[in-house]
């Protein structure tokens, strides 16, 4: 995917560049607010992320103009500020996510990925589907190689939304945002709890493996583990 | 001091006074004046006009004869009457004037003259009034008042008035240069006071005189605000000597990991295995500061505005949820107790953070092996009680011994215990944060054995919640 970096420190931007190009991705670098829009208008990007704090014009007022102008361009929001408002600003300026600095490269990468996949036309499919693993959306009912599997409330929530980016890496602190509306780190644990749980209903008495733990990153539902 | 004295709102607040009530004063007086002298006036004409009709009466019915014999009569009786019948030629026939001064003779008519009285000291000159009447033949009835007491009364009058309006001016400004001492001495100790507290760290309080009045109040609000000062910079020395702490630590340990695995030549899964190191050691430093940061800004209040109308019971419920798989793992069983909607006002997710750190550090400190046993586990309970809610999670985990319960709570002190324990160690200070933001405590409790965390909050401005559950 072609993804924008509009980001005013050189050493973080060609950072970011340099490990999206090994993640086979291409990468372009603006380095302040006027060249990011303008690199924003003039070109076809799959995402972009956007640093809040830059010269020329703030992160939130560019995506605001984007928004206002008609671009789609899923945006991901880097800040050095964490606290709860600051990520509502992010979003309500029209970002997608919100990733507070320091983060951690396979997070990015992660968040990058899902969004560049919320914006395709999957999102919205009524059935989700990964090998002989279905998830039908609209009765809410889980199958696996034709055998209902019942889960609870929130296990049916997370492998909802690790079917939704099956393939794709997705990290704890992005299950714990998007299945638990939780903003914090909690520091133990739990995610890893309730993805064995959930692998021990969904993967246990089959052969193959769909739910697979990618280390230093997070988890991935799929054909393989990479 | 002199010109700060005269510059004093109390001076200059009673020289106004004094003005005002001195011009009232004045004005009064020069109406009674002119009233009492309108007064006499007329009295002192009346008295004359009638002696003068009665006197003419004789005259007219007995003649002169009849008329000097009256006045004669007249003259006799005490009083301040003056009667004088003369001839043509000014000589004198009756009366009790001596004599006909020259100005009294060549009038007819009203006249205002001195006349000369006999009195035990010797003759005095005095003030009188006269009507001068003329008879036939060239005869002239006078009669006359004396008004010389008169004159003294006004007088009198006068001084009352100068005096009066004298002392009023002397005690207003008198009374207003002490009023506005007084009052600058105290202001002046205020303002000492502060100084000193000011410039020698923040630790003394201003005095009070105990009298409650509104140059206390304004000390005892002085003093709040340094309180409050002085929490404030309490804290923010703490922060920083914690950031200190904190992170140097793990910063010099990441530095000479570093610095260790370059020293020497090793093969790639040493390097390899090196920088992992360094990745963990660099995530718990960026969670102790997040923690750090997080703490300082719920001090500072920065989230008050974001407050909303929320349900604590599905906060509480959902944060026991997330952990009860965890709990189940470190063999605990989690007990929630039936509780109903509990409404309140505040940032639930800050709520929902304070609740999940609590339940995780239960689950961390209850799992050891003296929580084994039939009882080991979380009990959660929520309840309200009056204008606050409730809030309790107890373990039976080796709680905190008493006299550590008090300072675990104070912010950034660890237990030493609890350093070597995974994790920033600030959770409970983050949740001691999270209750004073929204007006709330935390407690600690013996729950015998183990530990039970009380945090009550208050409800807050929760009525639009009817409303919510009326259109849902």
């Amino acid at each position: 995917m072609r993804v924008l970096i509009i980001e005013d420190d050189q050493k973080t931007a060609s950072y970011l560049a340099k490990a999206l190009k090994e993640s086979g991705h291409s990468a372009e670098i603006a380095e302040d607010g006027d060249t990011g829009l303008a690199a924003a208008r003039s070109a076809h990007y799959d995402v972009m992320i956007i640093d809040r704090m830059l010269p020329k014009r703030d992160g939130l007022s560019l995506i605001r103009e984007l928004r206002a102008e008609g671009c789609r361009t899923p945006a991901l929001v880097l800040s050095a500020l964490g606290a709860v408002d600051d990520r509502v600003q992010g979003l309500r300026a029209g970002g997608d996510d919100y990733l507070a600095k320091p983060f951690a490269y396979s997070e990015l990468l992660a968040r990058i990925e899902a969004l560049v996949r919320r914006a395709s036309p999957e999102e919205s499919a009524a059935r989700y589907v990964v090998e002989d693993l279905v998830l039908d959306r609209l009765s809410h009912k889980v199958m696996r190689g034709g055998q209902p599997i019942a889960l609870q409330p929130r296990e049916y929530r997370l492998l909802e939304y690790l079917m939704k980016n099956a393939g794709q890496v997705v990290t704890r602190t992005m299950l714990l945002e998007n299945v638990w509306d939780y903003h914090f780190d909690p520091q133990t644990n739990v995610i890893d709890v309730h993805i064995s749980r959930l692998r021990s209903k969904i993967d246990k008495n089959y052969d193959k493996t769909l739910l697979h733990t990618v280390r230093g990153a997070g988890y991935m539902i799929g054909t393989s583990a990479q | 001091m002199r010109n700060k004295l005269v510059k004093t709102s109390a001076f200059r607040l009673s020289v106004v006074y004094v003005l005002v009530f001195g011009l009232t004063i004045l004005g009064s007086v020069v109406y009674i004046h002119w009233q009492a002298q309108s007064f006499i006036s007329r009295n002192i004409d009346d008295a004359i006009d009638a002696e003068l009709k009665g006197l003419a009466e004789q005259y007219r019915q007995g003649g002169l004869g009849s008329l000097t014999r009256t006045v004669a009569e007249r003259s006799l009786t005490p009083g301040n009457s003056l009667y004088l019948v003369t001839d043509a030629s000014g000589r004198y026939e009756a009366g009790n004037l001596r004599a006909v001064t020259p100005e009294l003779w060549n009038v007819i008519g009203r006249v205002q003259f001195a006349y000369r009285r006999p009195s035990p000291t010797g003759d005095e000159m005095r003030l009188a009034i006269a009507n001068v009447f003329r008879l036939e033949g060239g005869y002239r009835l006078i009669v006359g008042k004396d008004i010389q007491e008169r004159r003294e009364f006004e007088a009198l009058l006068r001084h009352v008035a100068l005096w009066s309006l004298l002392a009023v001016a002397i005690a207003g400004v008198g009374g207003g240069l002490m009023l506005g001492r007084r009052l600058l001495a105290r202001i002046d100790a205020v303002t000492q006071a502060s100084d000193a507290i000011v410039s020698g760290g923040l630790g003394g309080r201003i005095p009070l005189t105990g009298s409650g009045d509104e140059l206390d109040r304004l000390a005892a609000h002085l003093n709040a605000l340094f309180d409050r000062i002085e929490a404030l910079m309490t804290g923010l020395r703490e922060v920083s000597d914690n950031i200190a702490h904190d992170l140097k630590t793990p910063l010099n340990r990441l530095r000479n990991r570093a610095e260790a695995a370059l020293r020497q030549e090793q093969g790639e899964a040493a390097y390899r295995e090196a920088l992992q190191d360094t990745i963990e050691e660099a995530d718990g430093l960026i969670r102790t500061f997040d923690a750090l940061l997080n703490i300082a800004r719920l001090e500072a209040g920065a989230h008050s505005t974001s407050f909303e109308t929320f349900n604590l019971g599905d906060v509480v419920r959902e944060a026991v949820e997330l952990y009860e798989p965890l709990a189940e793992e470190h063999g605990l069983t989690m007990r929630i107790d039936d509780f109903g909607p509990l409404p309140m006002c505040g940032e639930p997710r800050l709520i929902a953070q304070a609740v999940a750190n609590l339940i995780d550090n239960a689950i961390k400190y209850a799992s050891g092996e003296q929580a084994g046993g039939s009882g080991a586990g979380l009990t959660i309970a929520a309840a309200e009680s009056g204008p606050v809610i409730e809030l309790s999670i107890a373990d039976r985990g080796p709680g905190i011994a008493e006299e550590d319960r008090d300072r675990v709570l104070k912010r950034f002190v660890r237990l030493e215990t609890s350093r070597s324990q995974a994790g920033s160690g600030l959770g409970l200070s983050l949740v001691a944060a999270v209750a004073r933001l929204h007006g709330g405590t935390l407690k600690l409790e013996d729950n015998r054995p183990g530990l039970k965390v009380v945090m009550t909050l208050p409800r807050g401005e929760t009525e639009r919640w009817q409303e919510r559950l009326a259109a849902e």
